[in-house]
């Protein structure tokens, strides 16, 4: 690791932890529901329909139930992507997936409320419907939107490079097709939201498990046509989030429309089912990988094509397919890269963004194919990447900006680590090694609501007390920034950071931020707090050169001391300077934005700014199985990973991102999968959607790399999501490695296993015979 | 309706509870002990769980009826003299708590793991606390903070 700051660089705990410890952590279901109403969504029970009719009328007369509304109350869509706000927080004249919500109760308590629902008459005349991108896309297929015909959401093709020249000039030329199950982020804490109208002062607030607050603020505008000023968003403590809450729900809306229209307070909070229907999860992918490489490793060509089946409405789909395509490049060099990519619409609830967003299936298939073609060549798995390396500074053949370039070094350490070359073939039958490599975005450079503000506003206030306040919209959700603005600040301004409290997403008291996505906020986040704490630096600077009748640049601040350099003086204490600086202006609040220069906001070919980013994060990780050939189990015995973040700036926290990307890749390629029956989501349940517990989670041991970027807050870039990419296929790889099997789906479940097995055996046994 | 009389985190306490009333709904409801988390819906996620006469059972498929004359204790009732108990203190300070949803049910369970195995070797902690399910940590913070609570060193 570099060089270690005496604060931003020490593994720290977090700044909120003493509460989440303690069970005081507020989050949205722990509010006071004392004098709330309880709001129950009634749901569509077909996949595909027509609404014939929809009657509330004896559900309004019950007693206790103070308001009903429908898609009647919400003439205006929303959705995250300005260009694709195709949904309706309550249904109108159509449904599109078994679950979507029809019509919404508030009343006094969650029995009425669902006795309620059971009084709503909904007749729907059944359409047929698309389960699979196949079925959507085939002729003559019921369409879900009339506006896109074939059922295409997007349709991208990209070439970069003379892939017919780099295929025809390739030793090796392979193609194989993959199909990656749907995945959900599970994460712990169902829906919820309390919406809280004064019809007084026509005011709203919101209380949500959102991670993007600003979004949820502007589509309550939108779709309650009120102005934004008159509402209130506010993000209290929230249980992971991993993309499910990176766009507005329809509950957050649905909760506001039922407090508007009782004139008091609605809490609505979602059973883990429903937190399923939901969805927004990773979409099921078929991906159809083609590779040419040289007898040397090197790359010569990539063709890609990706089909995701996308769910009912648009949500980030349009992101997620150019996804797809864009994060091919940025790895490695390849000289020539073909994608086509359909994203497709299905009678299924809607996916979205997941942690890893639209670069997971993709980095399986190219990782998986090109280990094989390592092994067809007699090639290493590890030589053949590092016949491929970057060098940075450079851009990617489709424009995206590359600063800072850590993958070497990931792959020596967990080369060395893991004792690849002394074990790797020599482990015993049944047991094996697999290695991948990945990467991921440190924040989108352009954002999908371009506004042309900076990308990140963080404020300071210091005051009488000598205490700093750090106001900030950047939502925690676990993953650590608050800690991270206390820690940068306290960096730069050299103080104790206990004399900082940060307070976080109100929006009628903290800065604008765009939210807790694409792996944004400690670069952009990050960088605004450094430049609002140089600021404030600085006038304490000239404060203290004042009363020391100094050059200000000859003042040295560290310590929560002040002192001339090399002076004879004796040194100012904080409490001296804070009071000099008061002194002159009261109250000091200072403000340090973050904006992405023009140069990383991508190339100019249409969808080029998806992808584009201050900097990636690079990973490569190892991993050791054990497959039960009788029952066709895979355990993981232990993970190497390597992330190159830039620079720890909470070494801690980012051990803690590297694991739980680590972990949450391995139930990916191991268990989860969303299943459908009709339409009726059978997975609905954490045991039935395959979380992985304790009991078959492997030791994970952690390598920080820390190439600095130069545009990074102290060098840092992301450690969330790149090392999540890089386990379903170094899990497979191992899983090949191990018995000789090379499988093309996930997960890979113990039954999907044995009958590759006995496929294997079958075949094996035949051409003995013949 | 009935009257319980549980003992909650030592202190005595009397409601008139309704027959059906889960203990989980009792807790956070009834006594706004909101600590104790809803994260699946039912019995599958570990989040609710609570010590009932010193053993780790889920708070949401619990009828509160069933907790007359028990002794509850919930994450509420762990600090002692305002400071954090030694399994809380672990998890605060070796990141065994991302977004801290799971955080009180796992501690809990990790509390009665202590009390029957004080210094417990990673496959007891990962039996014991295989019914708490986290979505952040991966589990290896996790372990490691029980090992660090239970004084067997990092």
């Amino acid at each position: 690791m570099s060089a270690r700051r005496a604060v931003a660089g020490q593994p720290s705990p977090l700044v909120d932890g003493i509460e989440k410890v303690t069970g005081e952590a507020v989050y949205t279901a722990d509010l006071d529901t004392a004098t709330c109403l309880s709001g129950r969504i009634l749901r569509s029970p077909v996949s595909h329909g027509r609404i014939l009719r929809l009657d509330v009328s004896r559900a309004r007369a019950l007693d206790g139930v103070e308001a009903v509304v429908t898609g009647e109350d919400c003439p205006r869509s929303y959705g995250v992507i300005p260009i694709a706000m195709n949904e309706y927080p309550l249904a109108r004249e159509k449904v599109r997936y078994r679950g979507e919500p029809v019509a919404a109760v508030a009343a006094r308590d969650a029995r009425t409320a669902e006795r309620a629902l059971a009084l709503i008459t909904l007749e729907i005349e059944e359409l047929p419907a698309c389960y699979t991108s196949a079925d959507a896309r085939a002729a003559g297929a019921p369409l879900l939107h009339e506006d896109r015909p074939g059922n295409i959401e997007r349709e991208v093709h990209h070439e970069f490079g003379d892939v017919a020249a780099g295929f025809a000039r390739a030793d090796l030329v392979r193609e194989e097709r993959f199909r990656c199950a749907e995945v959900n982020h599970a994460q712990m804490e169902p829906h919820a939201a309390l919406a809280e109208y004064d019809a007084e002062r026509d005011r709203l607030t919101l209380h949500s498990v959102t991670q993007v607050p600003y979004y949820v603020h502007l589509m309550l505008a939108r779709c309650l046509d009120m102005d934004t000023s008159r509402i209130r968003v506010v993000k209290p403590f929230v249980g992971g989030g991993f993309g499910a809450r990176t766009e507005t729900l329809n509950f957050e809306i649905i909760a506001a429309l039922l407090a508007r229209a009782t004139g008091g307070r609605v809490m609505m909070r979602l059973s883990r089912e429903e937190t399923f229907i939901t969805h927004r999860g990773r979409p099921e992918s078929e991906v159809l990988m083609r590779i040419g490489i040289g007898r040397d490793g090197r790359l010569c060509a990539v063709h890609c094509e990706v089909t995701q089946r996308g769910g009912a409405y648009a949500g980030y789909g349009i992101v997620s397919i150019l996804y797809a395509g864009a994060l091919l490049h940025g790895l490695y060099d390849i000289p020539a890269v073909r994608y086509d990519g359909w994203r497709v619409y299905t009678n299924l609830p809607p996916c979205g963004a997941m942690r890893g967003h639209g670069t997971v299936n993709v980095r399986h298939a190219f990782e998986c194919l090109l280990d094989r073609m390592a092994r067809e060549l007699g090639l290493d798995p590890f030589a053949v990447r590092r016949a491929n390396l970057l060098r940075a500074p450079t851009r990617s053949l489709n424009d995206l900006m590359i600063n800072s370039y850590g993958l070497k070094e990931c792959l020596d350490r967990v080369e060395k680590a893991s004792g690849w070359r002394q074990r790797r073939g020599r482990l015993g039958p049944g047991r094996g090694l697999g290695m991948a490599c990945s990467h991921y975005v440190s924040g989108a450079a352009k954002p999908v609501h371009w506004t042309g503000e900076p990308h990140a506003v963080v404020n300071l206030k210091l005051d009488f007390d000598g205490g700093i306040t750090a106001l900030t919209g950047a939502s925690d959700i676990g993953q650590g920034s608050t800690t991270m603005v206390a820690l940068a600040a306290a960096e730069v301004l050299g103080v104790d950071p206990g004399r900082i409290r940060v307070v976080v997403n109100d929006s009628v008291i903290t800065p604008k931020d765009n939210g807790s996505y694409s792996s944004r906020v400690t670069f952009m986040v990050g960088n605004a707090t450094i430049e609002a704490a140089k600021r404030l630096r600085a006038i304490l600077i000239a404060a203290a050169a004042a009363k020391l009748d100094a050059d200000p640049g000859d003042i040295e601040c560290a310590g929560e001391t002040f002192s001339v350099q090399g002076g004879e003086q004796s040194a100012l204490s904080f409490a001296e300077v804070v009071r000099a600086a008061l002194a002159d202006e009261g109250t000091i609040t200072v403000k340090g934005t973050f904006t992405c220069p023009p140069e990383a906001q991508g190339g100019r070919h249409r969808g080029g700014a998806v992808g584009s980013t201050m900097g990636f994060s690079y990973a490569a990780q190892v991993v050791e199985v054990a497959v039960d050939a009788d029952t066709g189990r895979i355990t993981v015995e232990k993970v190497w990973a390597a992330l190159d973040c830039g620079y720890a700036i909470n070494p801690l926290a980012v051990e803690g991102q590297i694991e739980g990307s680590v972990w949450m890749g391995m139930g990916q390629a191991l268990s989860e999968e969303t299943r459908y029956l009709d339409g009726l989501p059978v997975h609905a349940s954490m045991l039935n959607y395959g979380v992985p517990s304790m009991a078959e989670s492997p030791d994970i041991e952690v390598h920080i790399v820390e190439s600095v970027d130069p545009l990074g807050p102290f060098g840092a870039k992301e450690a969330g999501e790149g090392a999540l990419s890089g386990f379903p296929p170094a899990l497979a790889n191992a899983v090949a490695d191990a018995i000789g099997l090379d499988m093309n789906v996930l997960p890979l479940t113990p039954d999907r296993v044995l009958d590759a097995l006995i496929k294997a055996r079958r075949a094996a046994r035949r051409k003995e015979a013949s | 309706m009935r009257m319980i009389s549980p003992v909650i985190n030592g202190e005595e306490c009397t409601d008139a509870v309704e027959d059906n009333l889960l203990l989980i709904d009792y807790l956070r409801r009834n006594r706004r002990l909101t600590g104790t988390k809803q994260g699946c819906d039912g019995g599958e996620c570990g989040a609710c769980t609570v010590l009932i006469d010193g053993r780790p059972r889920l708070a949401c498929i619990t009828l509160a009826a069933a907790c007359d004359g028990a002794e509850i204790e919930t994450i509420e009732g762990q600090k002692r003299g305002g400071r954090l108990s030694a399994l809380q203190r672990a998890f605060h300070e070796n990141l065994g708590t991302q977004c801290g949803f799971c955080t009180p049910g796992m501690i809990m369970a990790a509390e009665a793991l202590l009390r029957r195995v004080p210094d417990p070797d990673d496959a007891q902690i990962r039996a014991a606390l295989g019914g708490n399910l986290c979505r952040c940590t991966g589990y290896v913070k996790i372990i490691r903070s029980v090992r660090a609570a239970a004084g067997g060193g990092q």
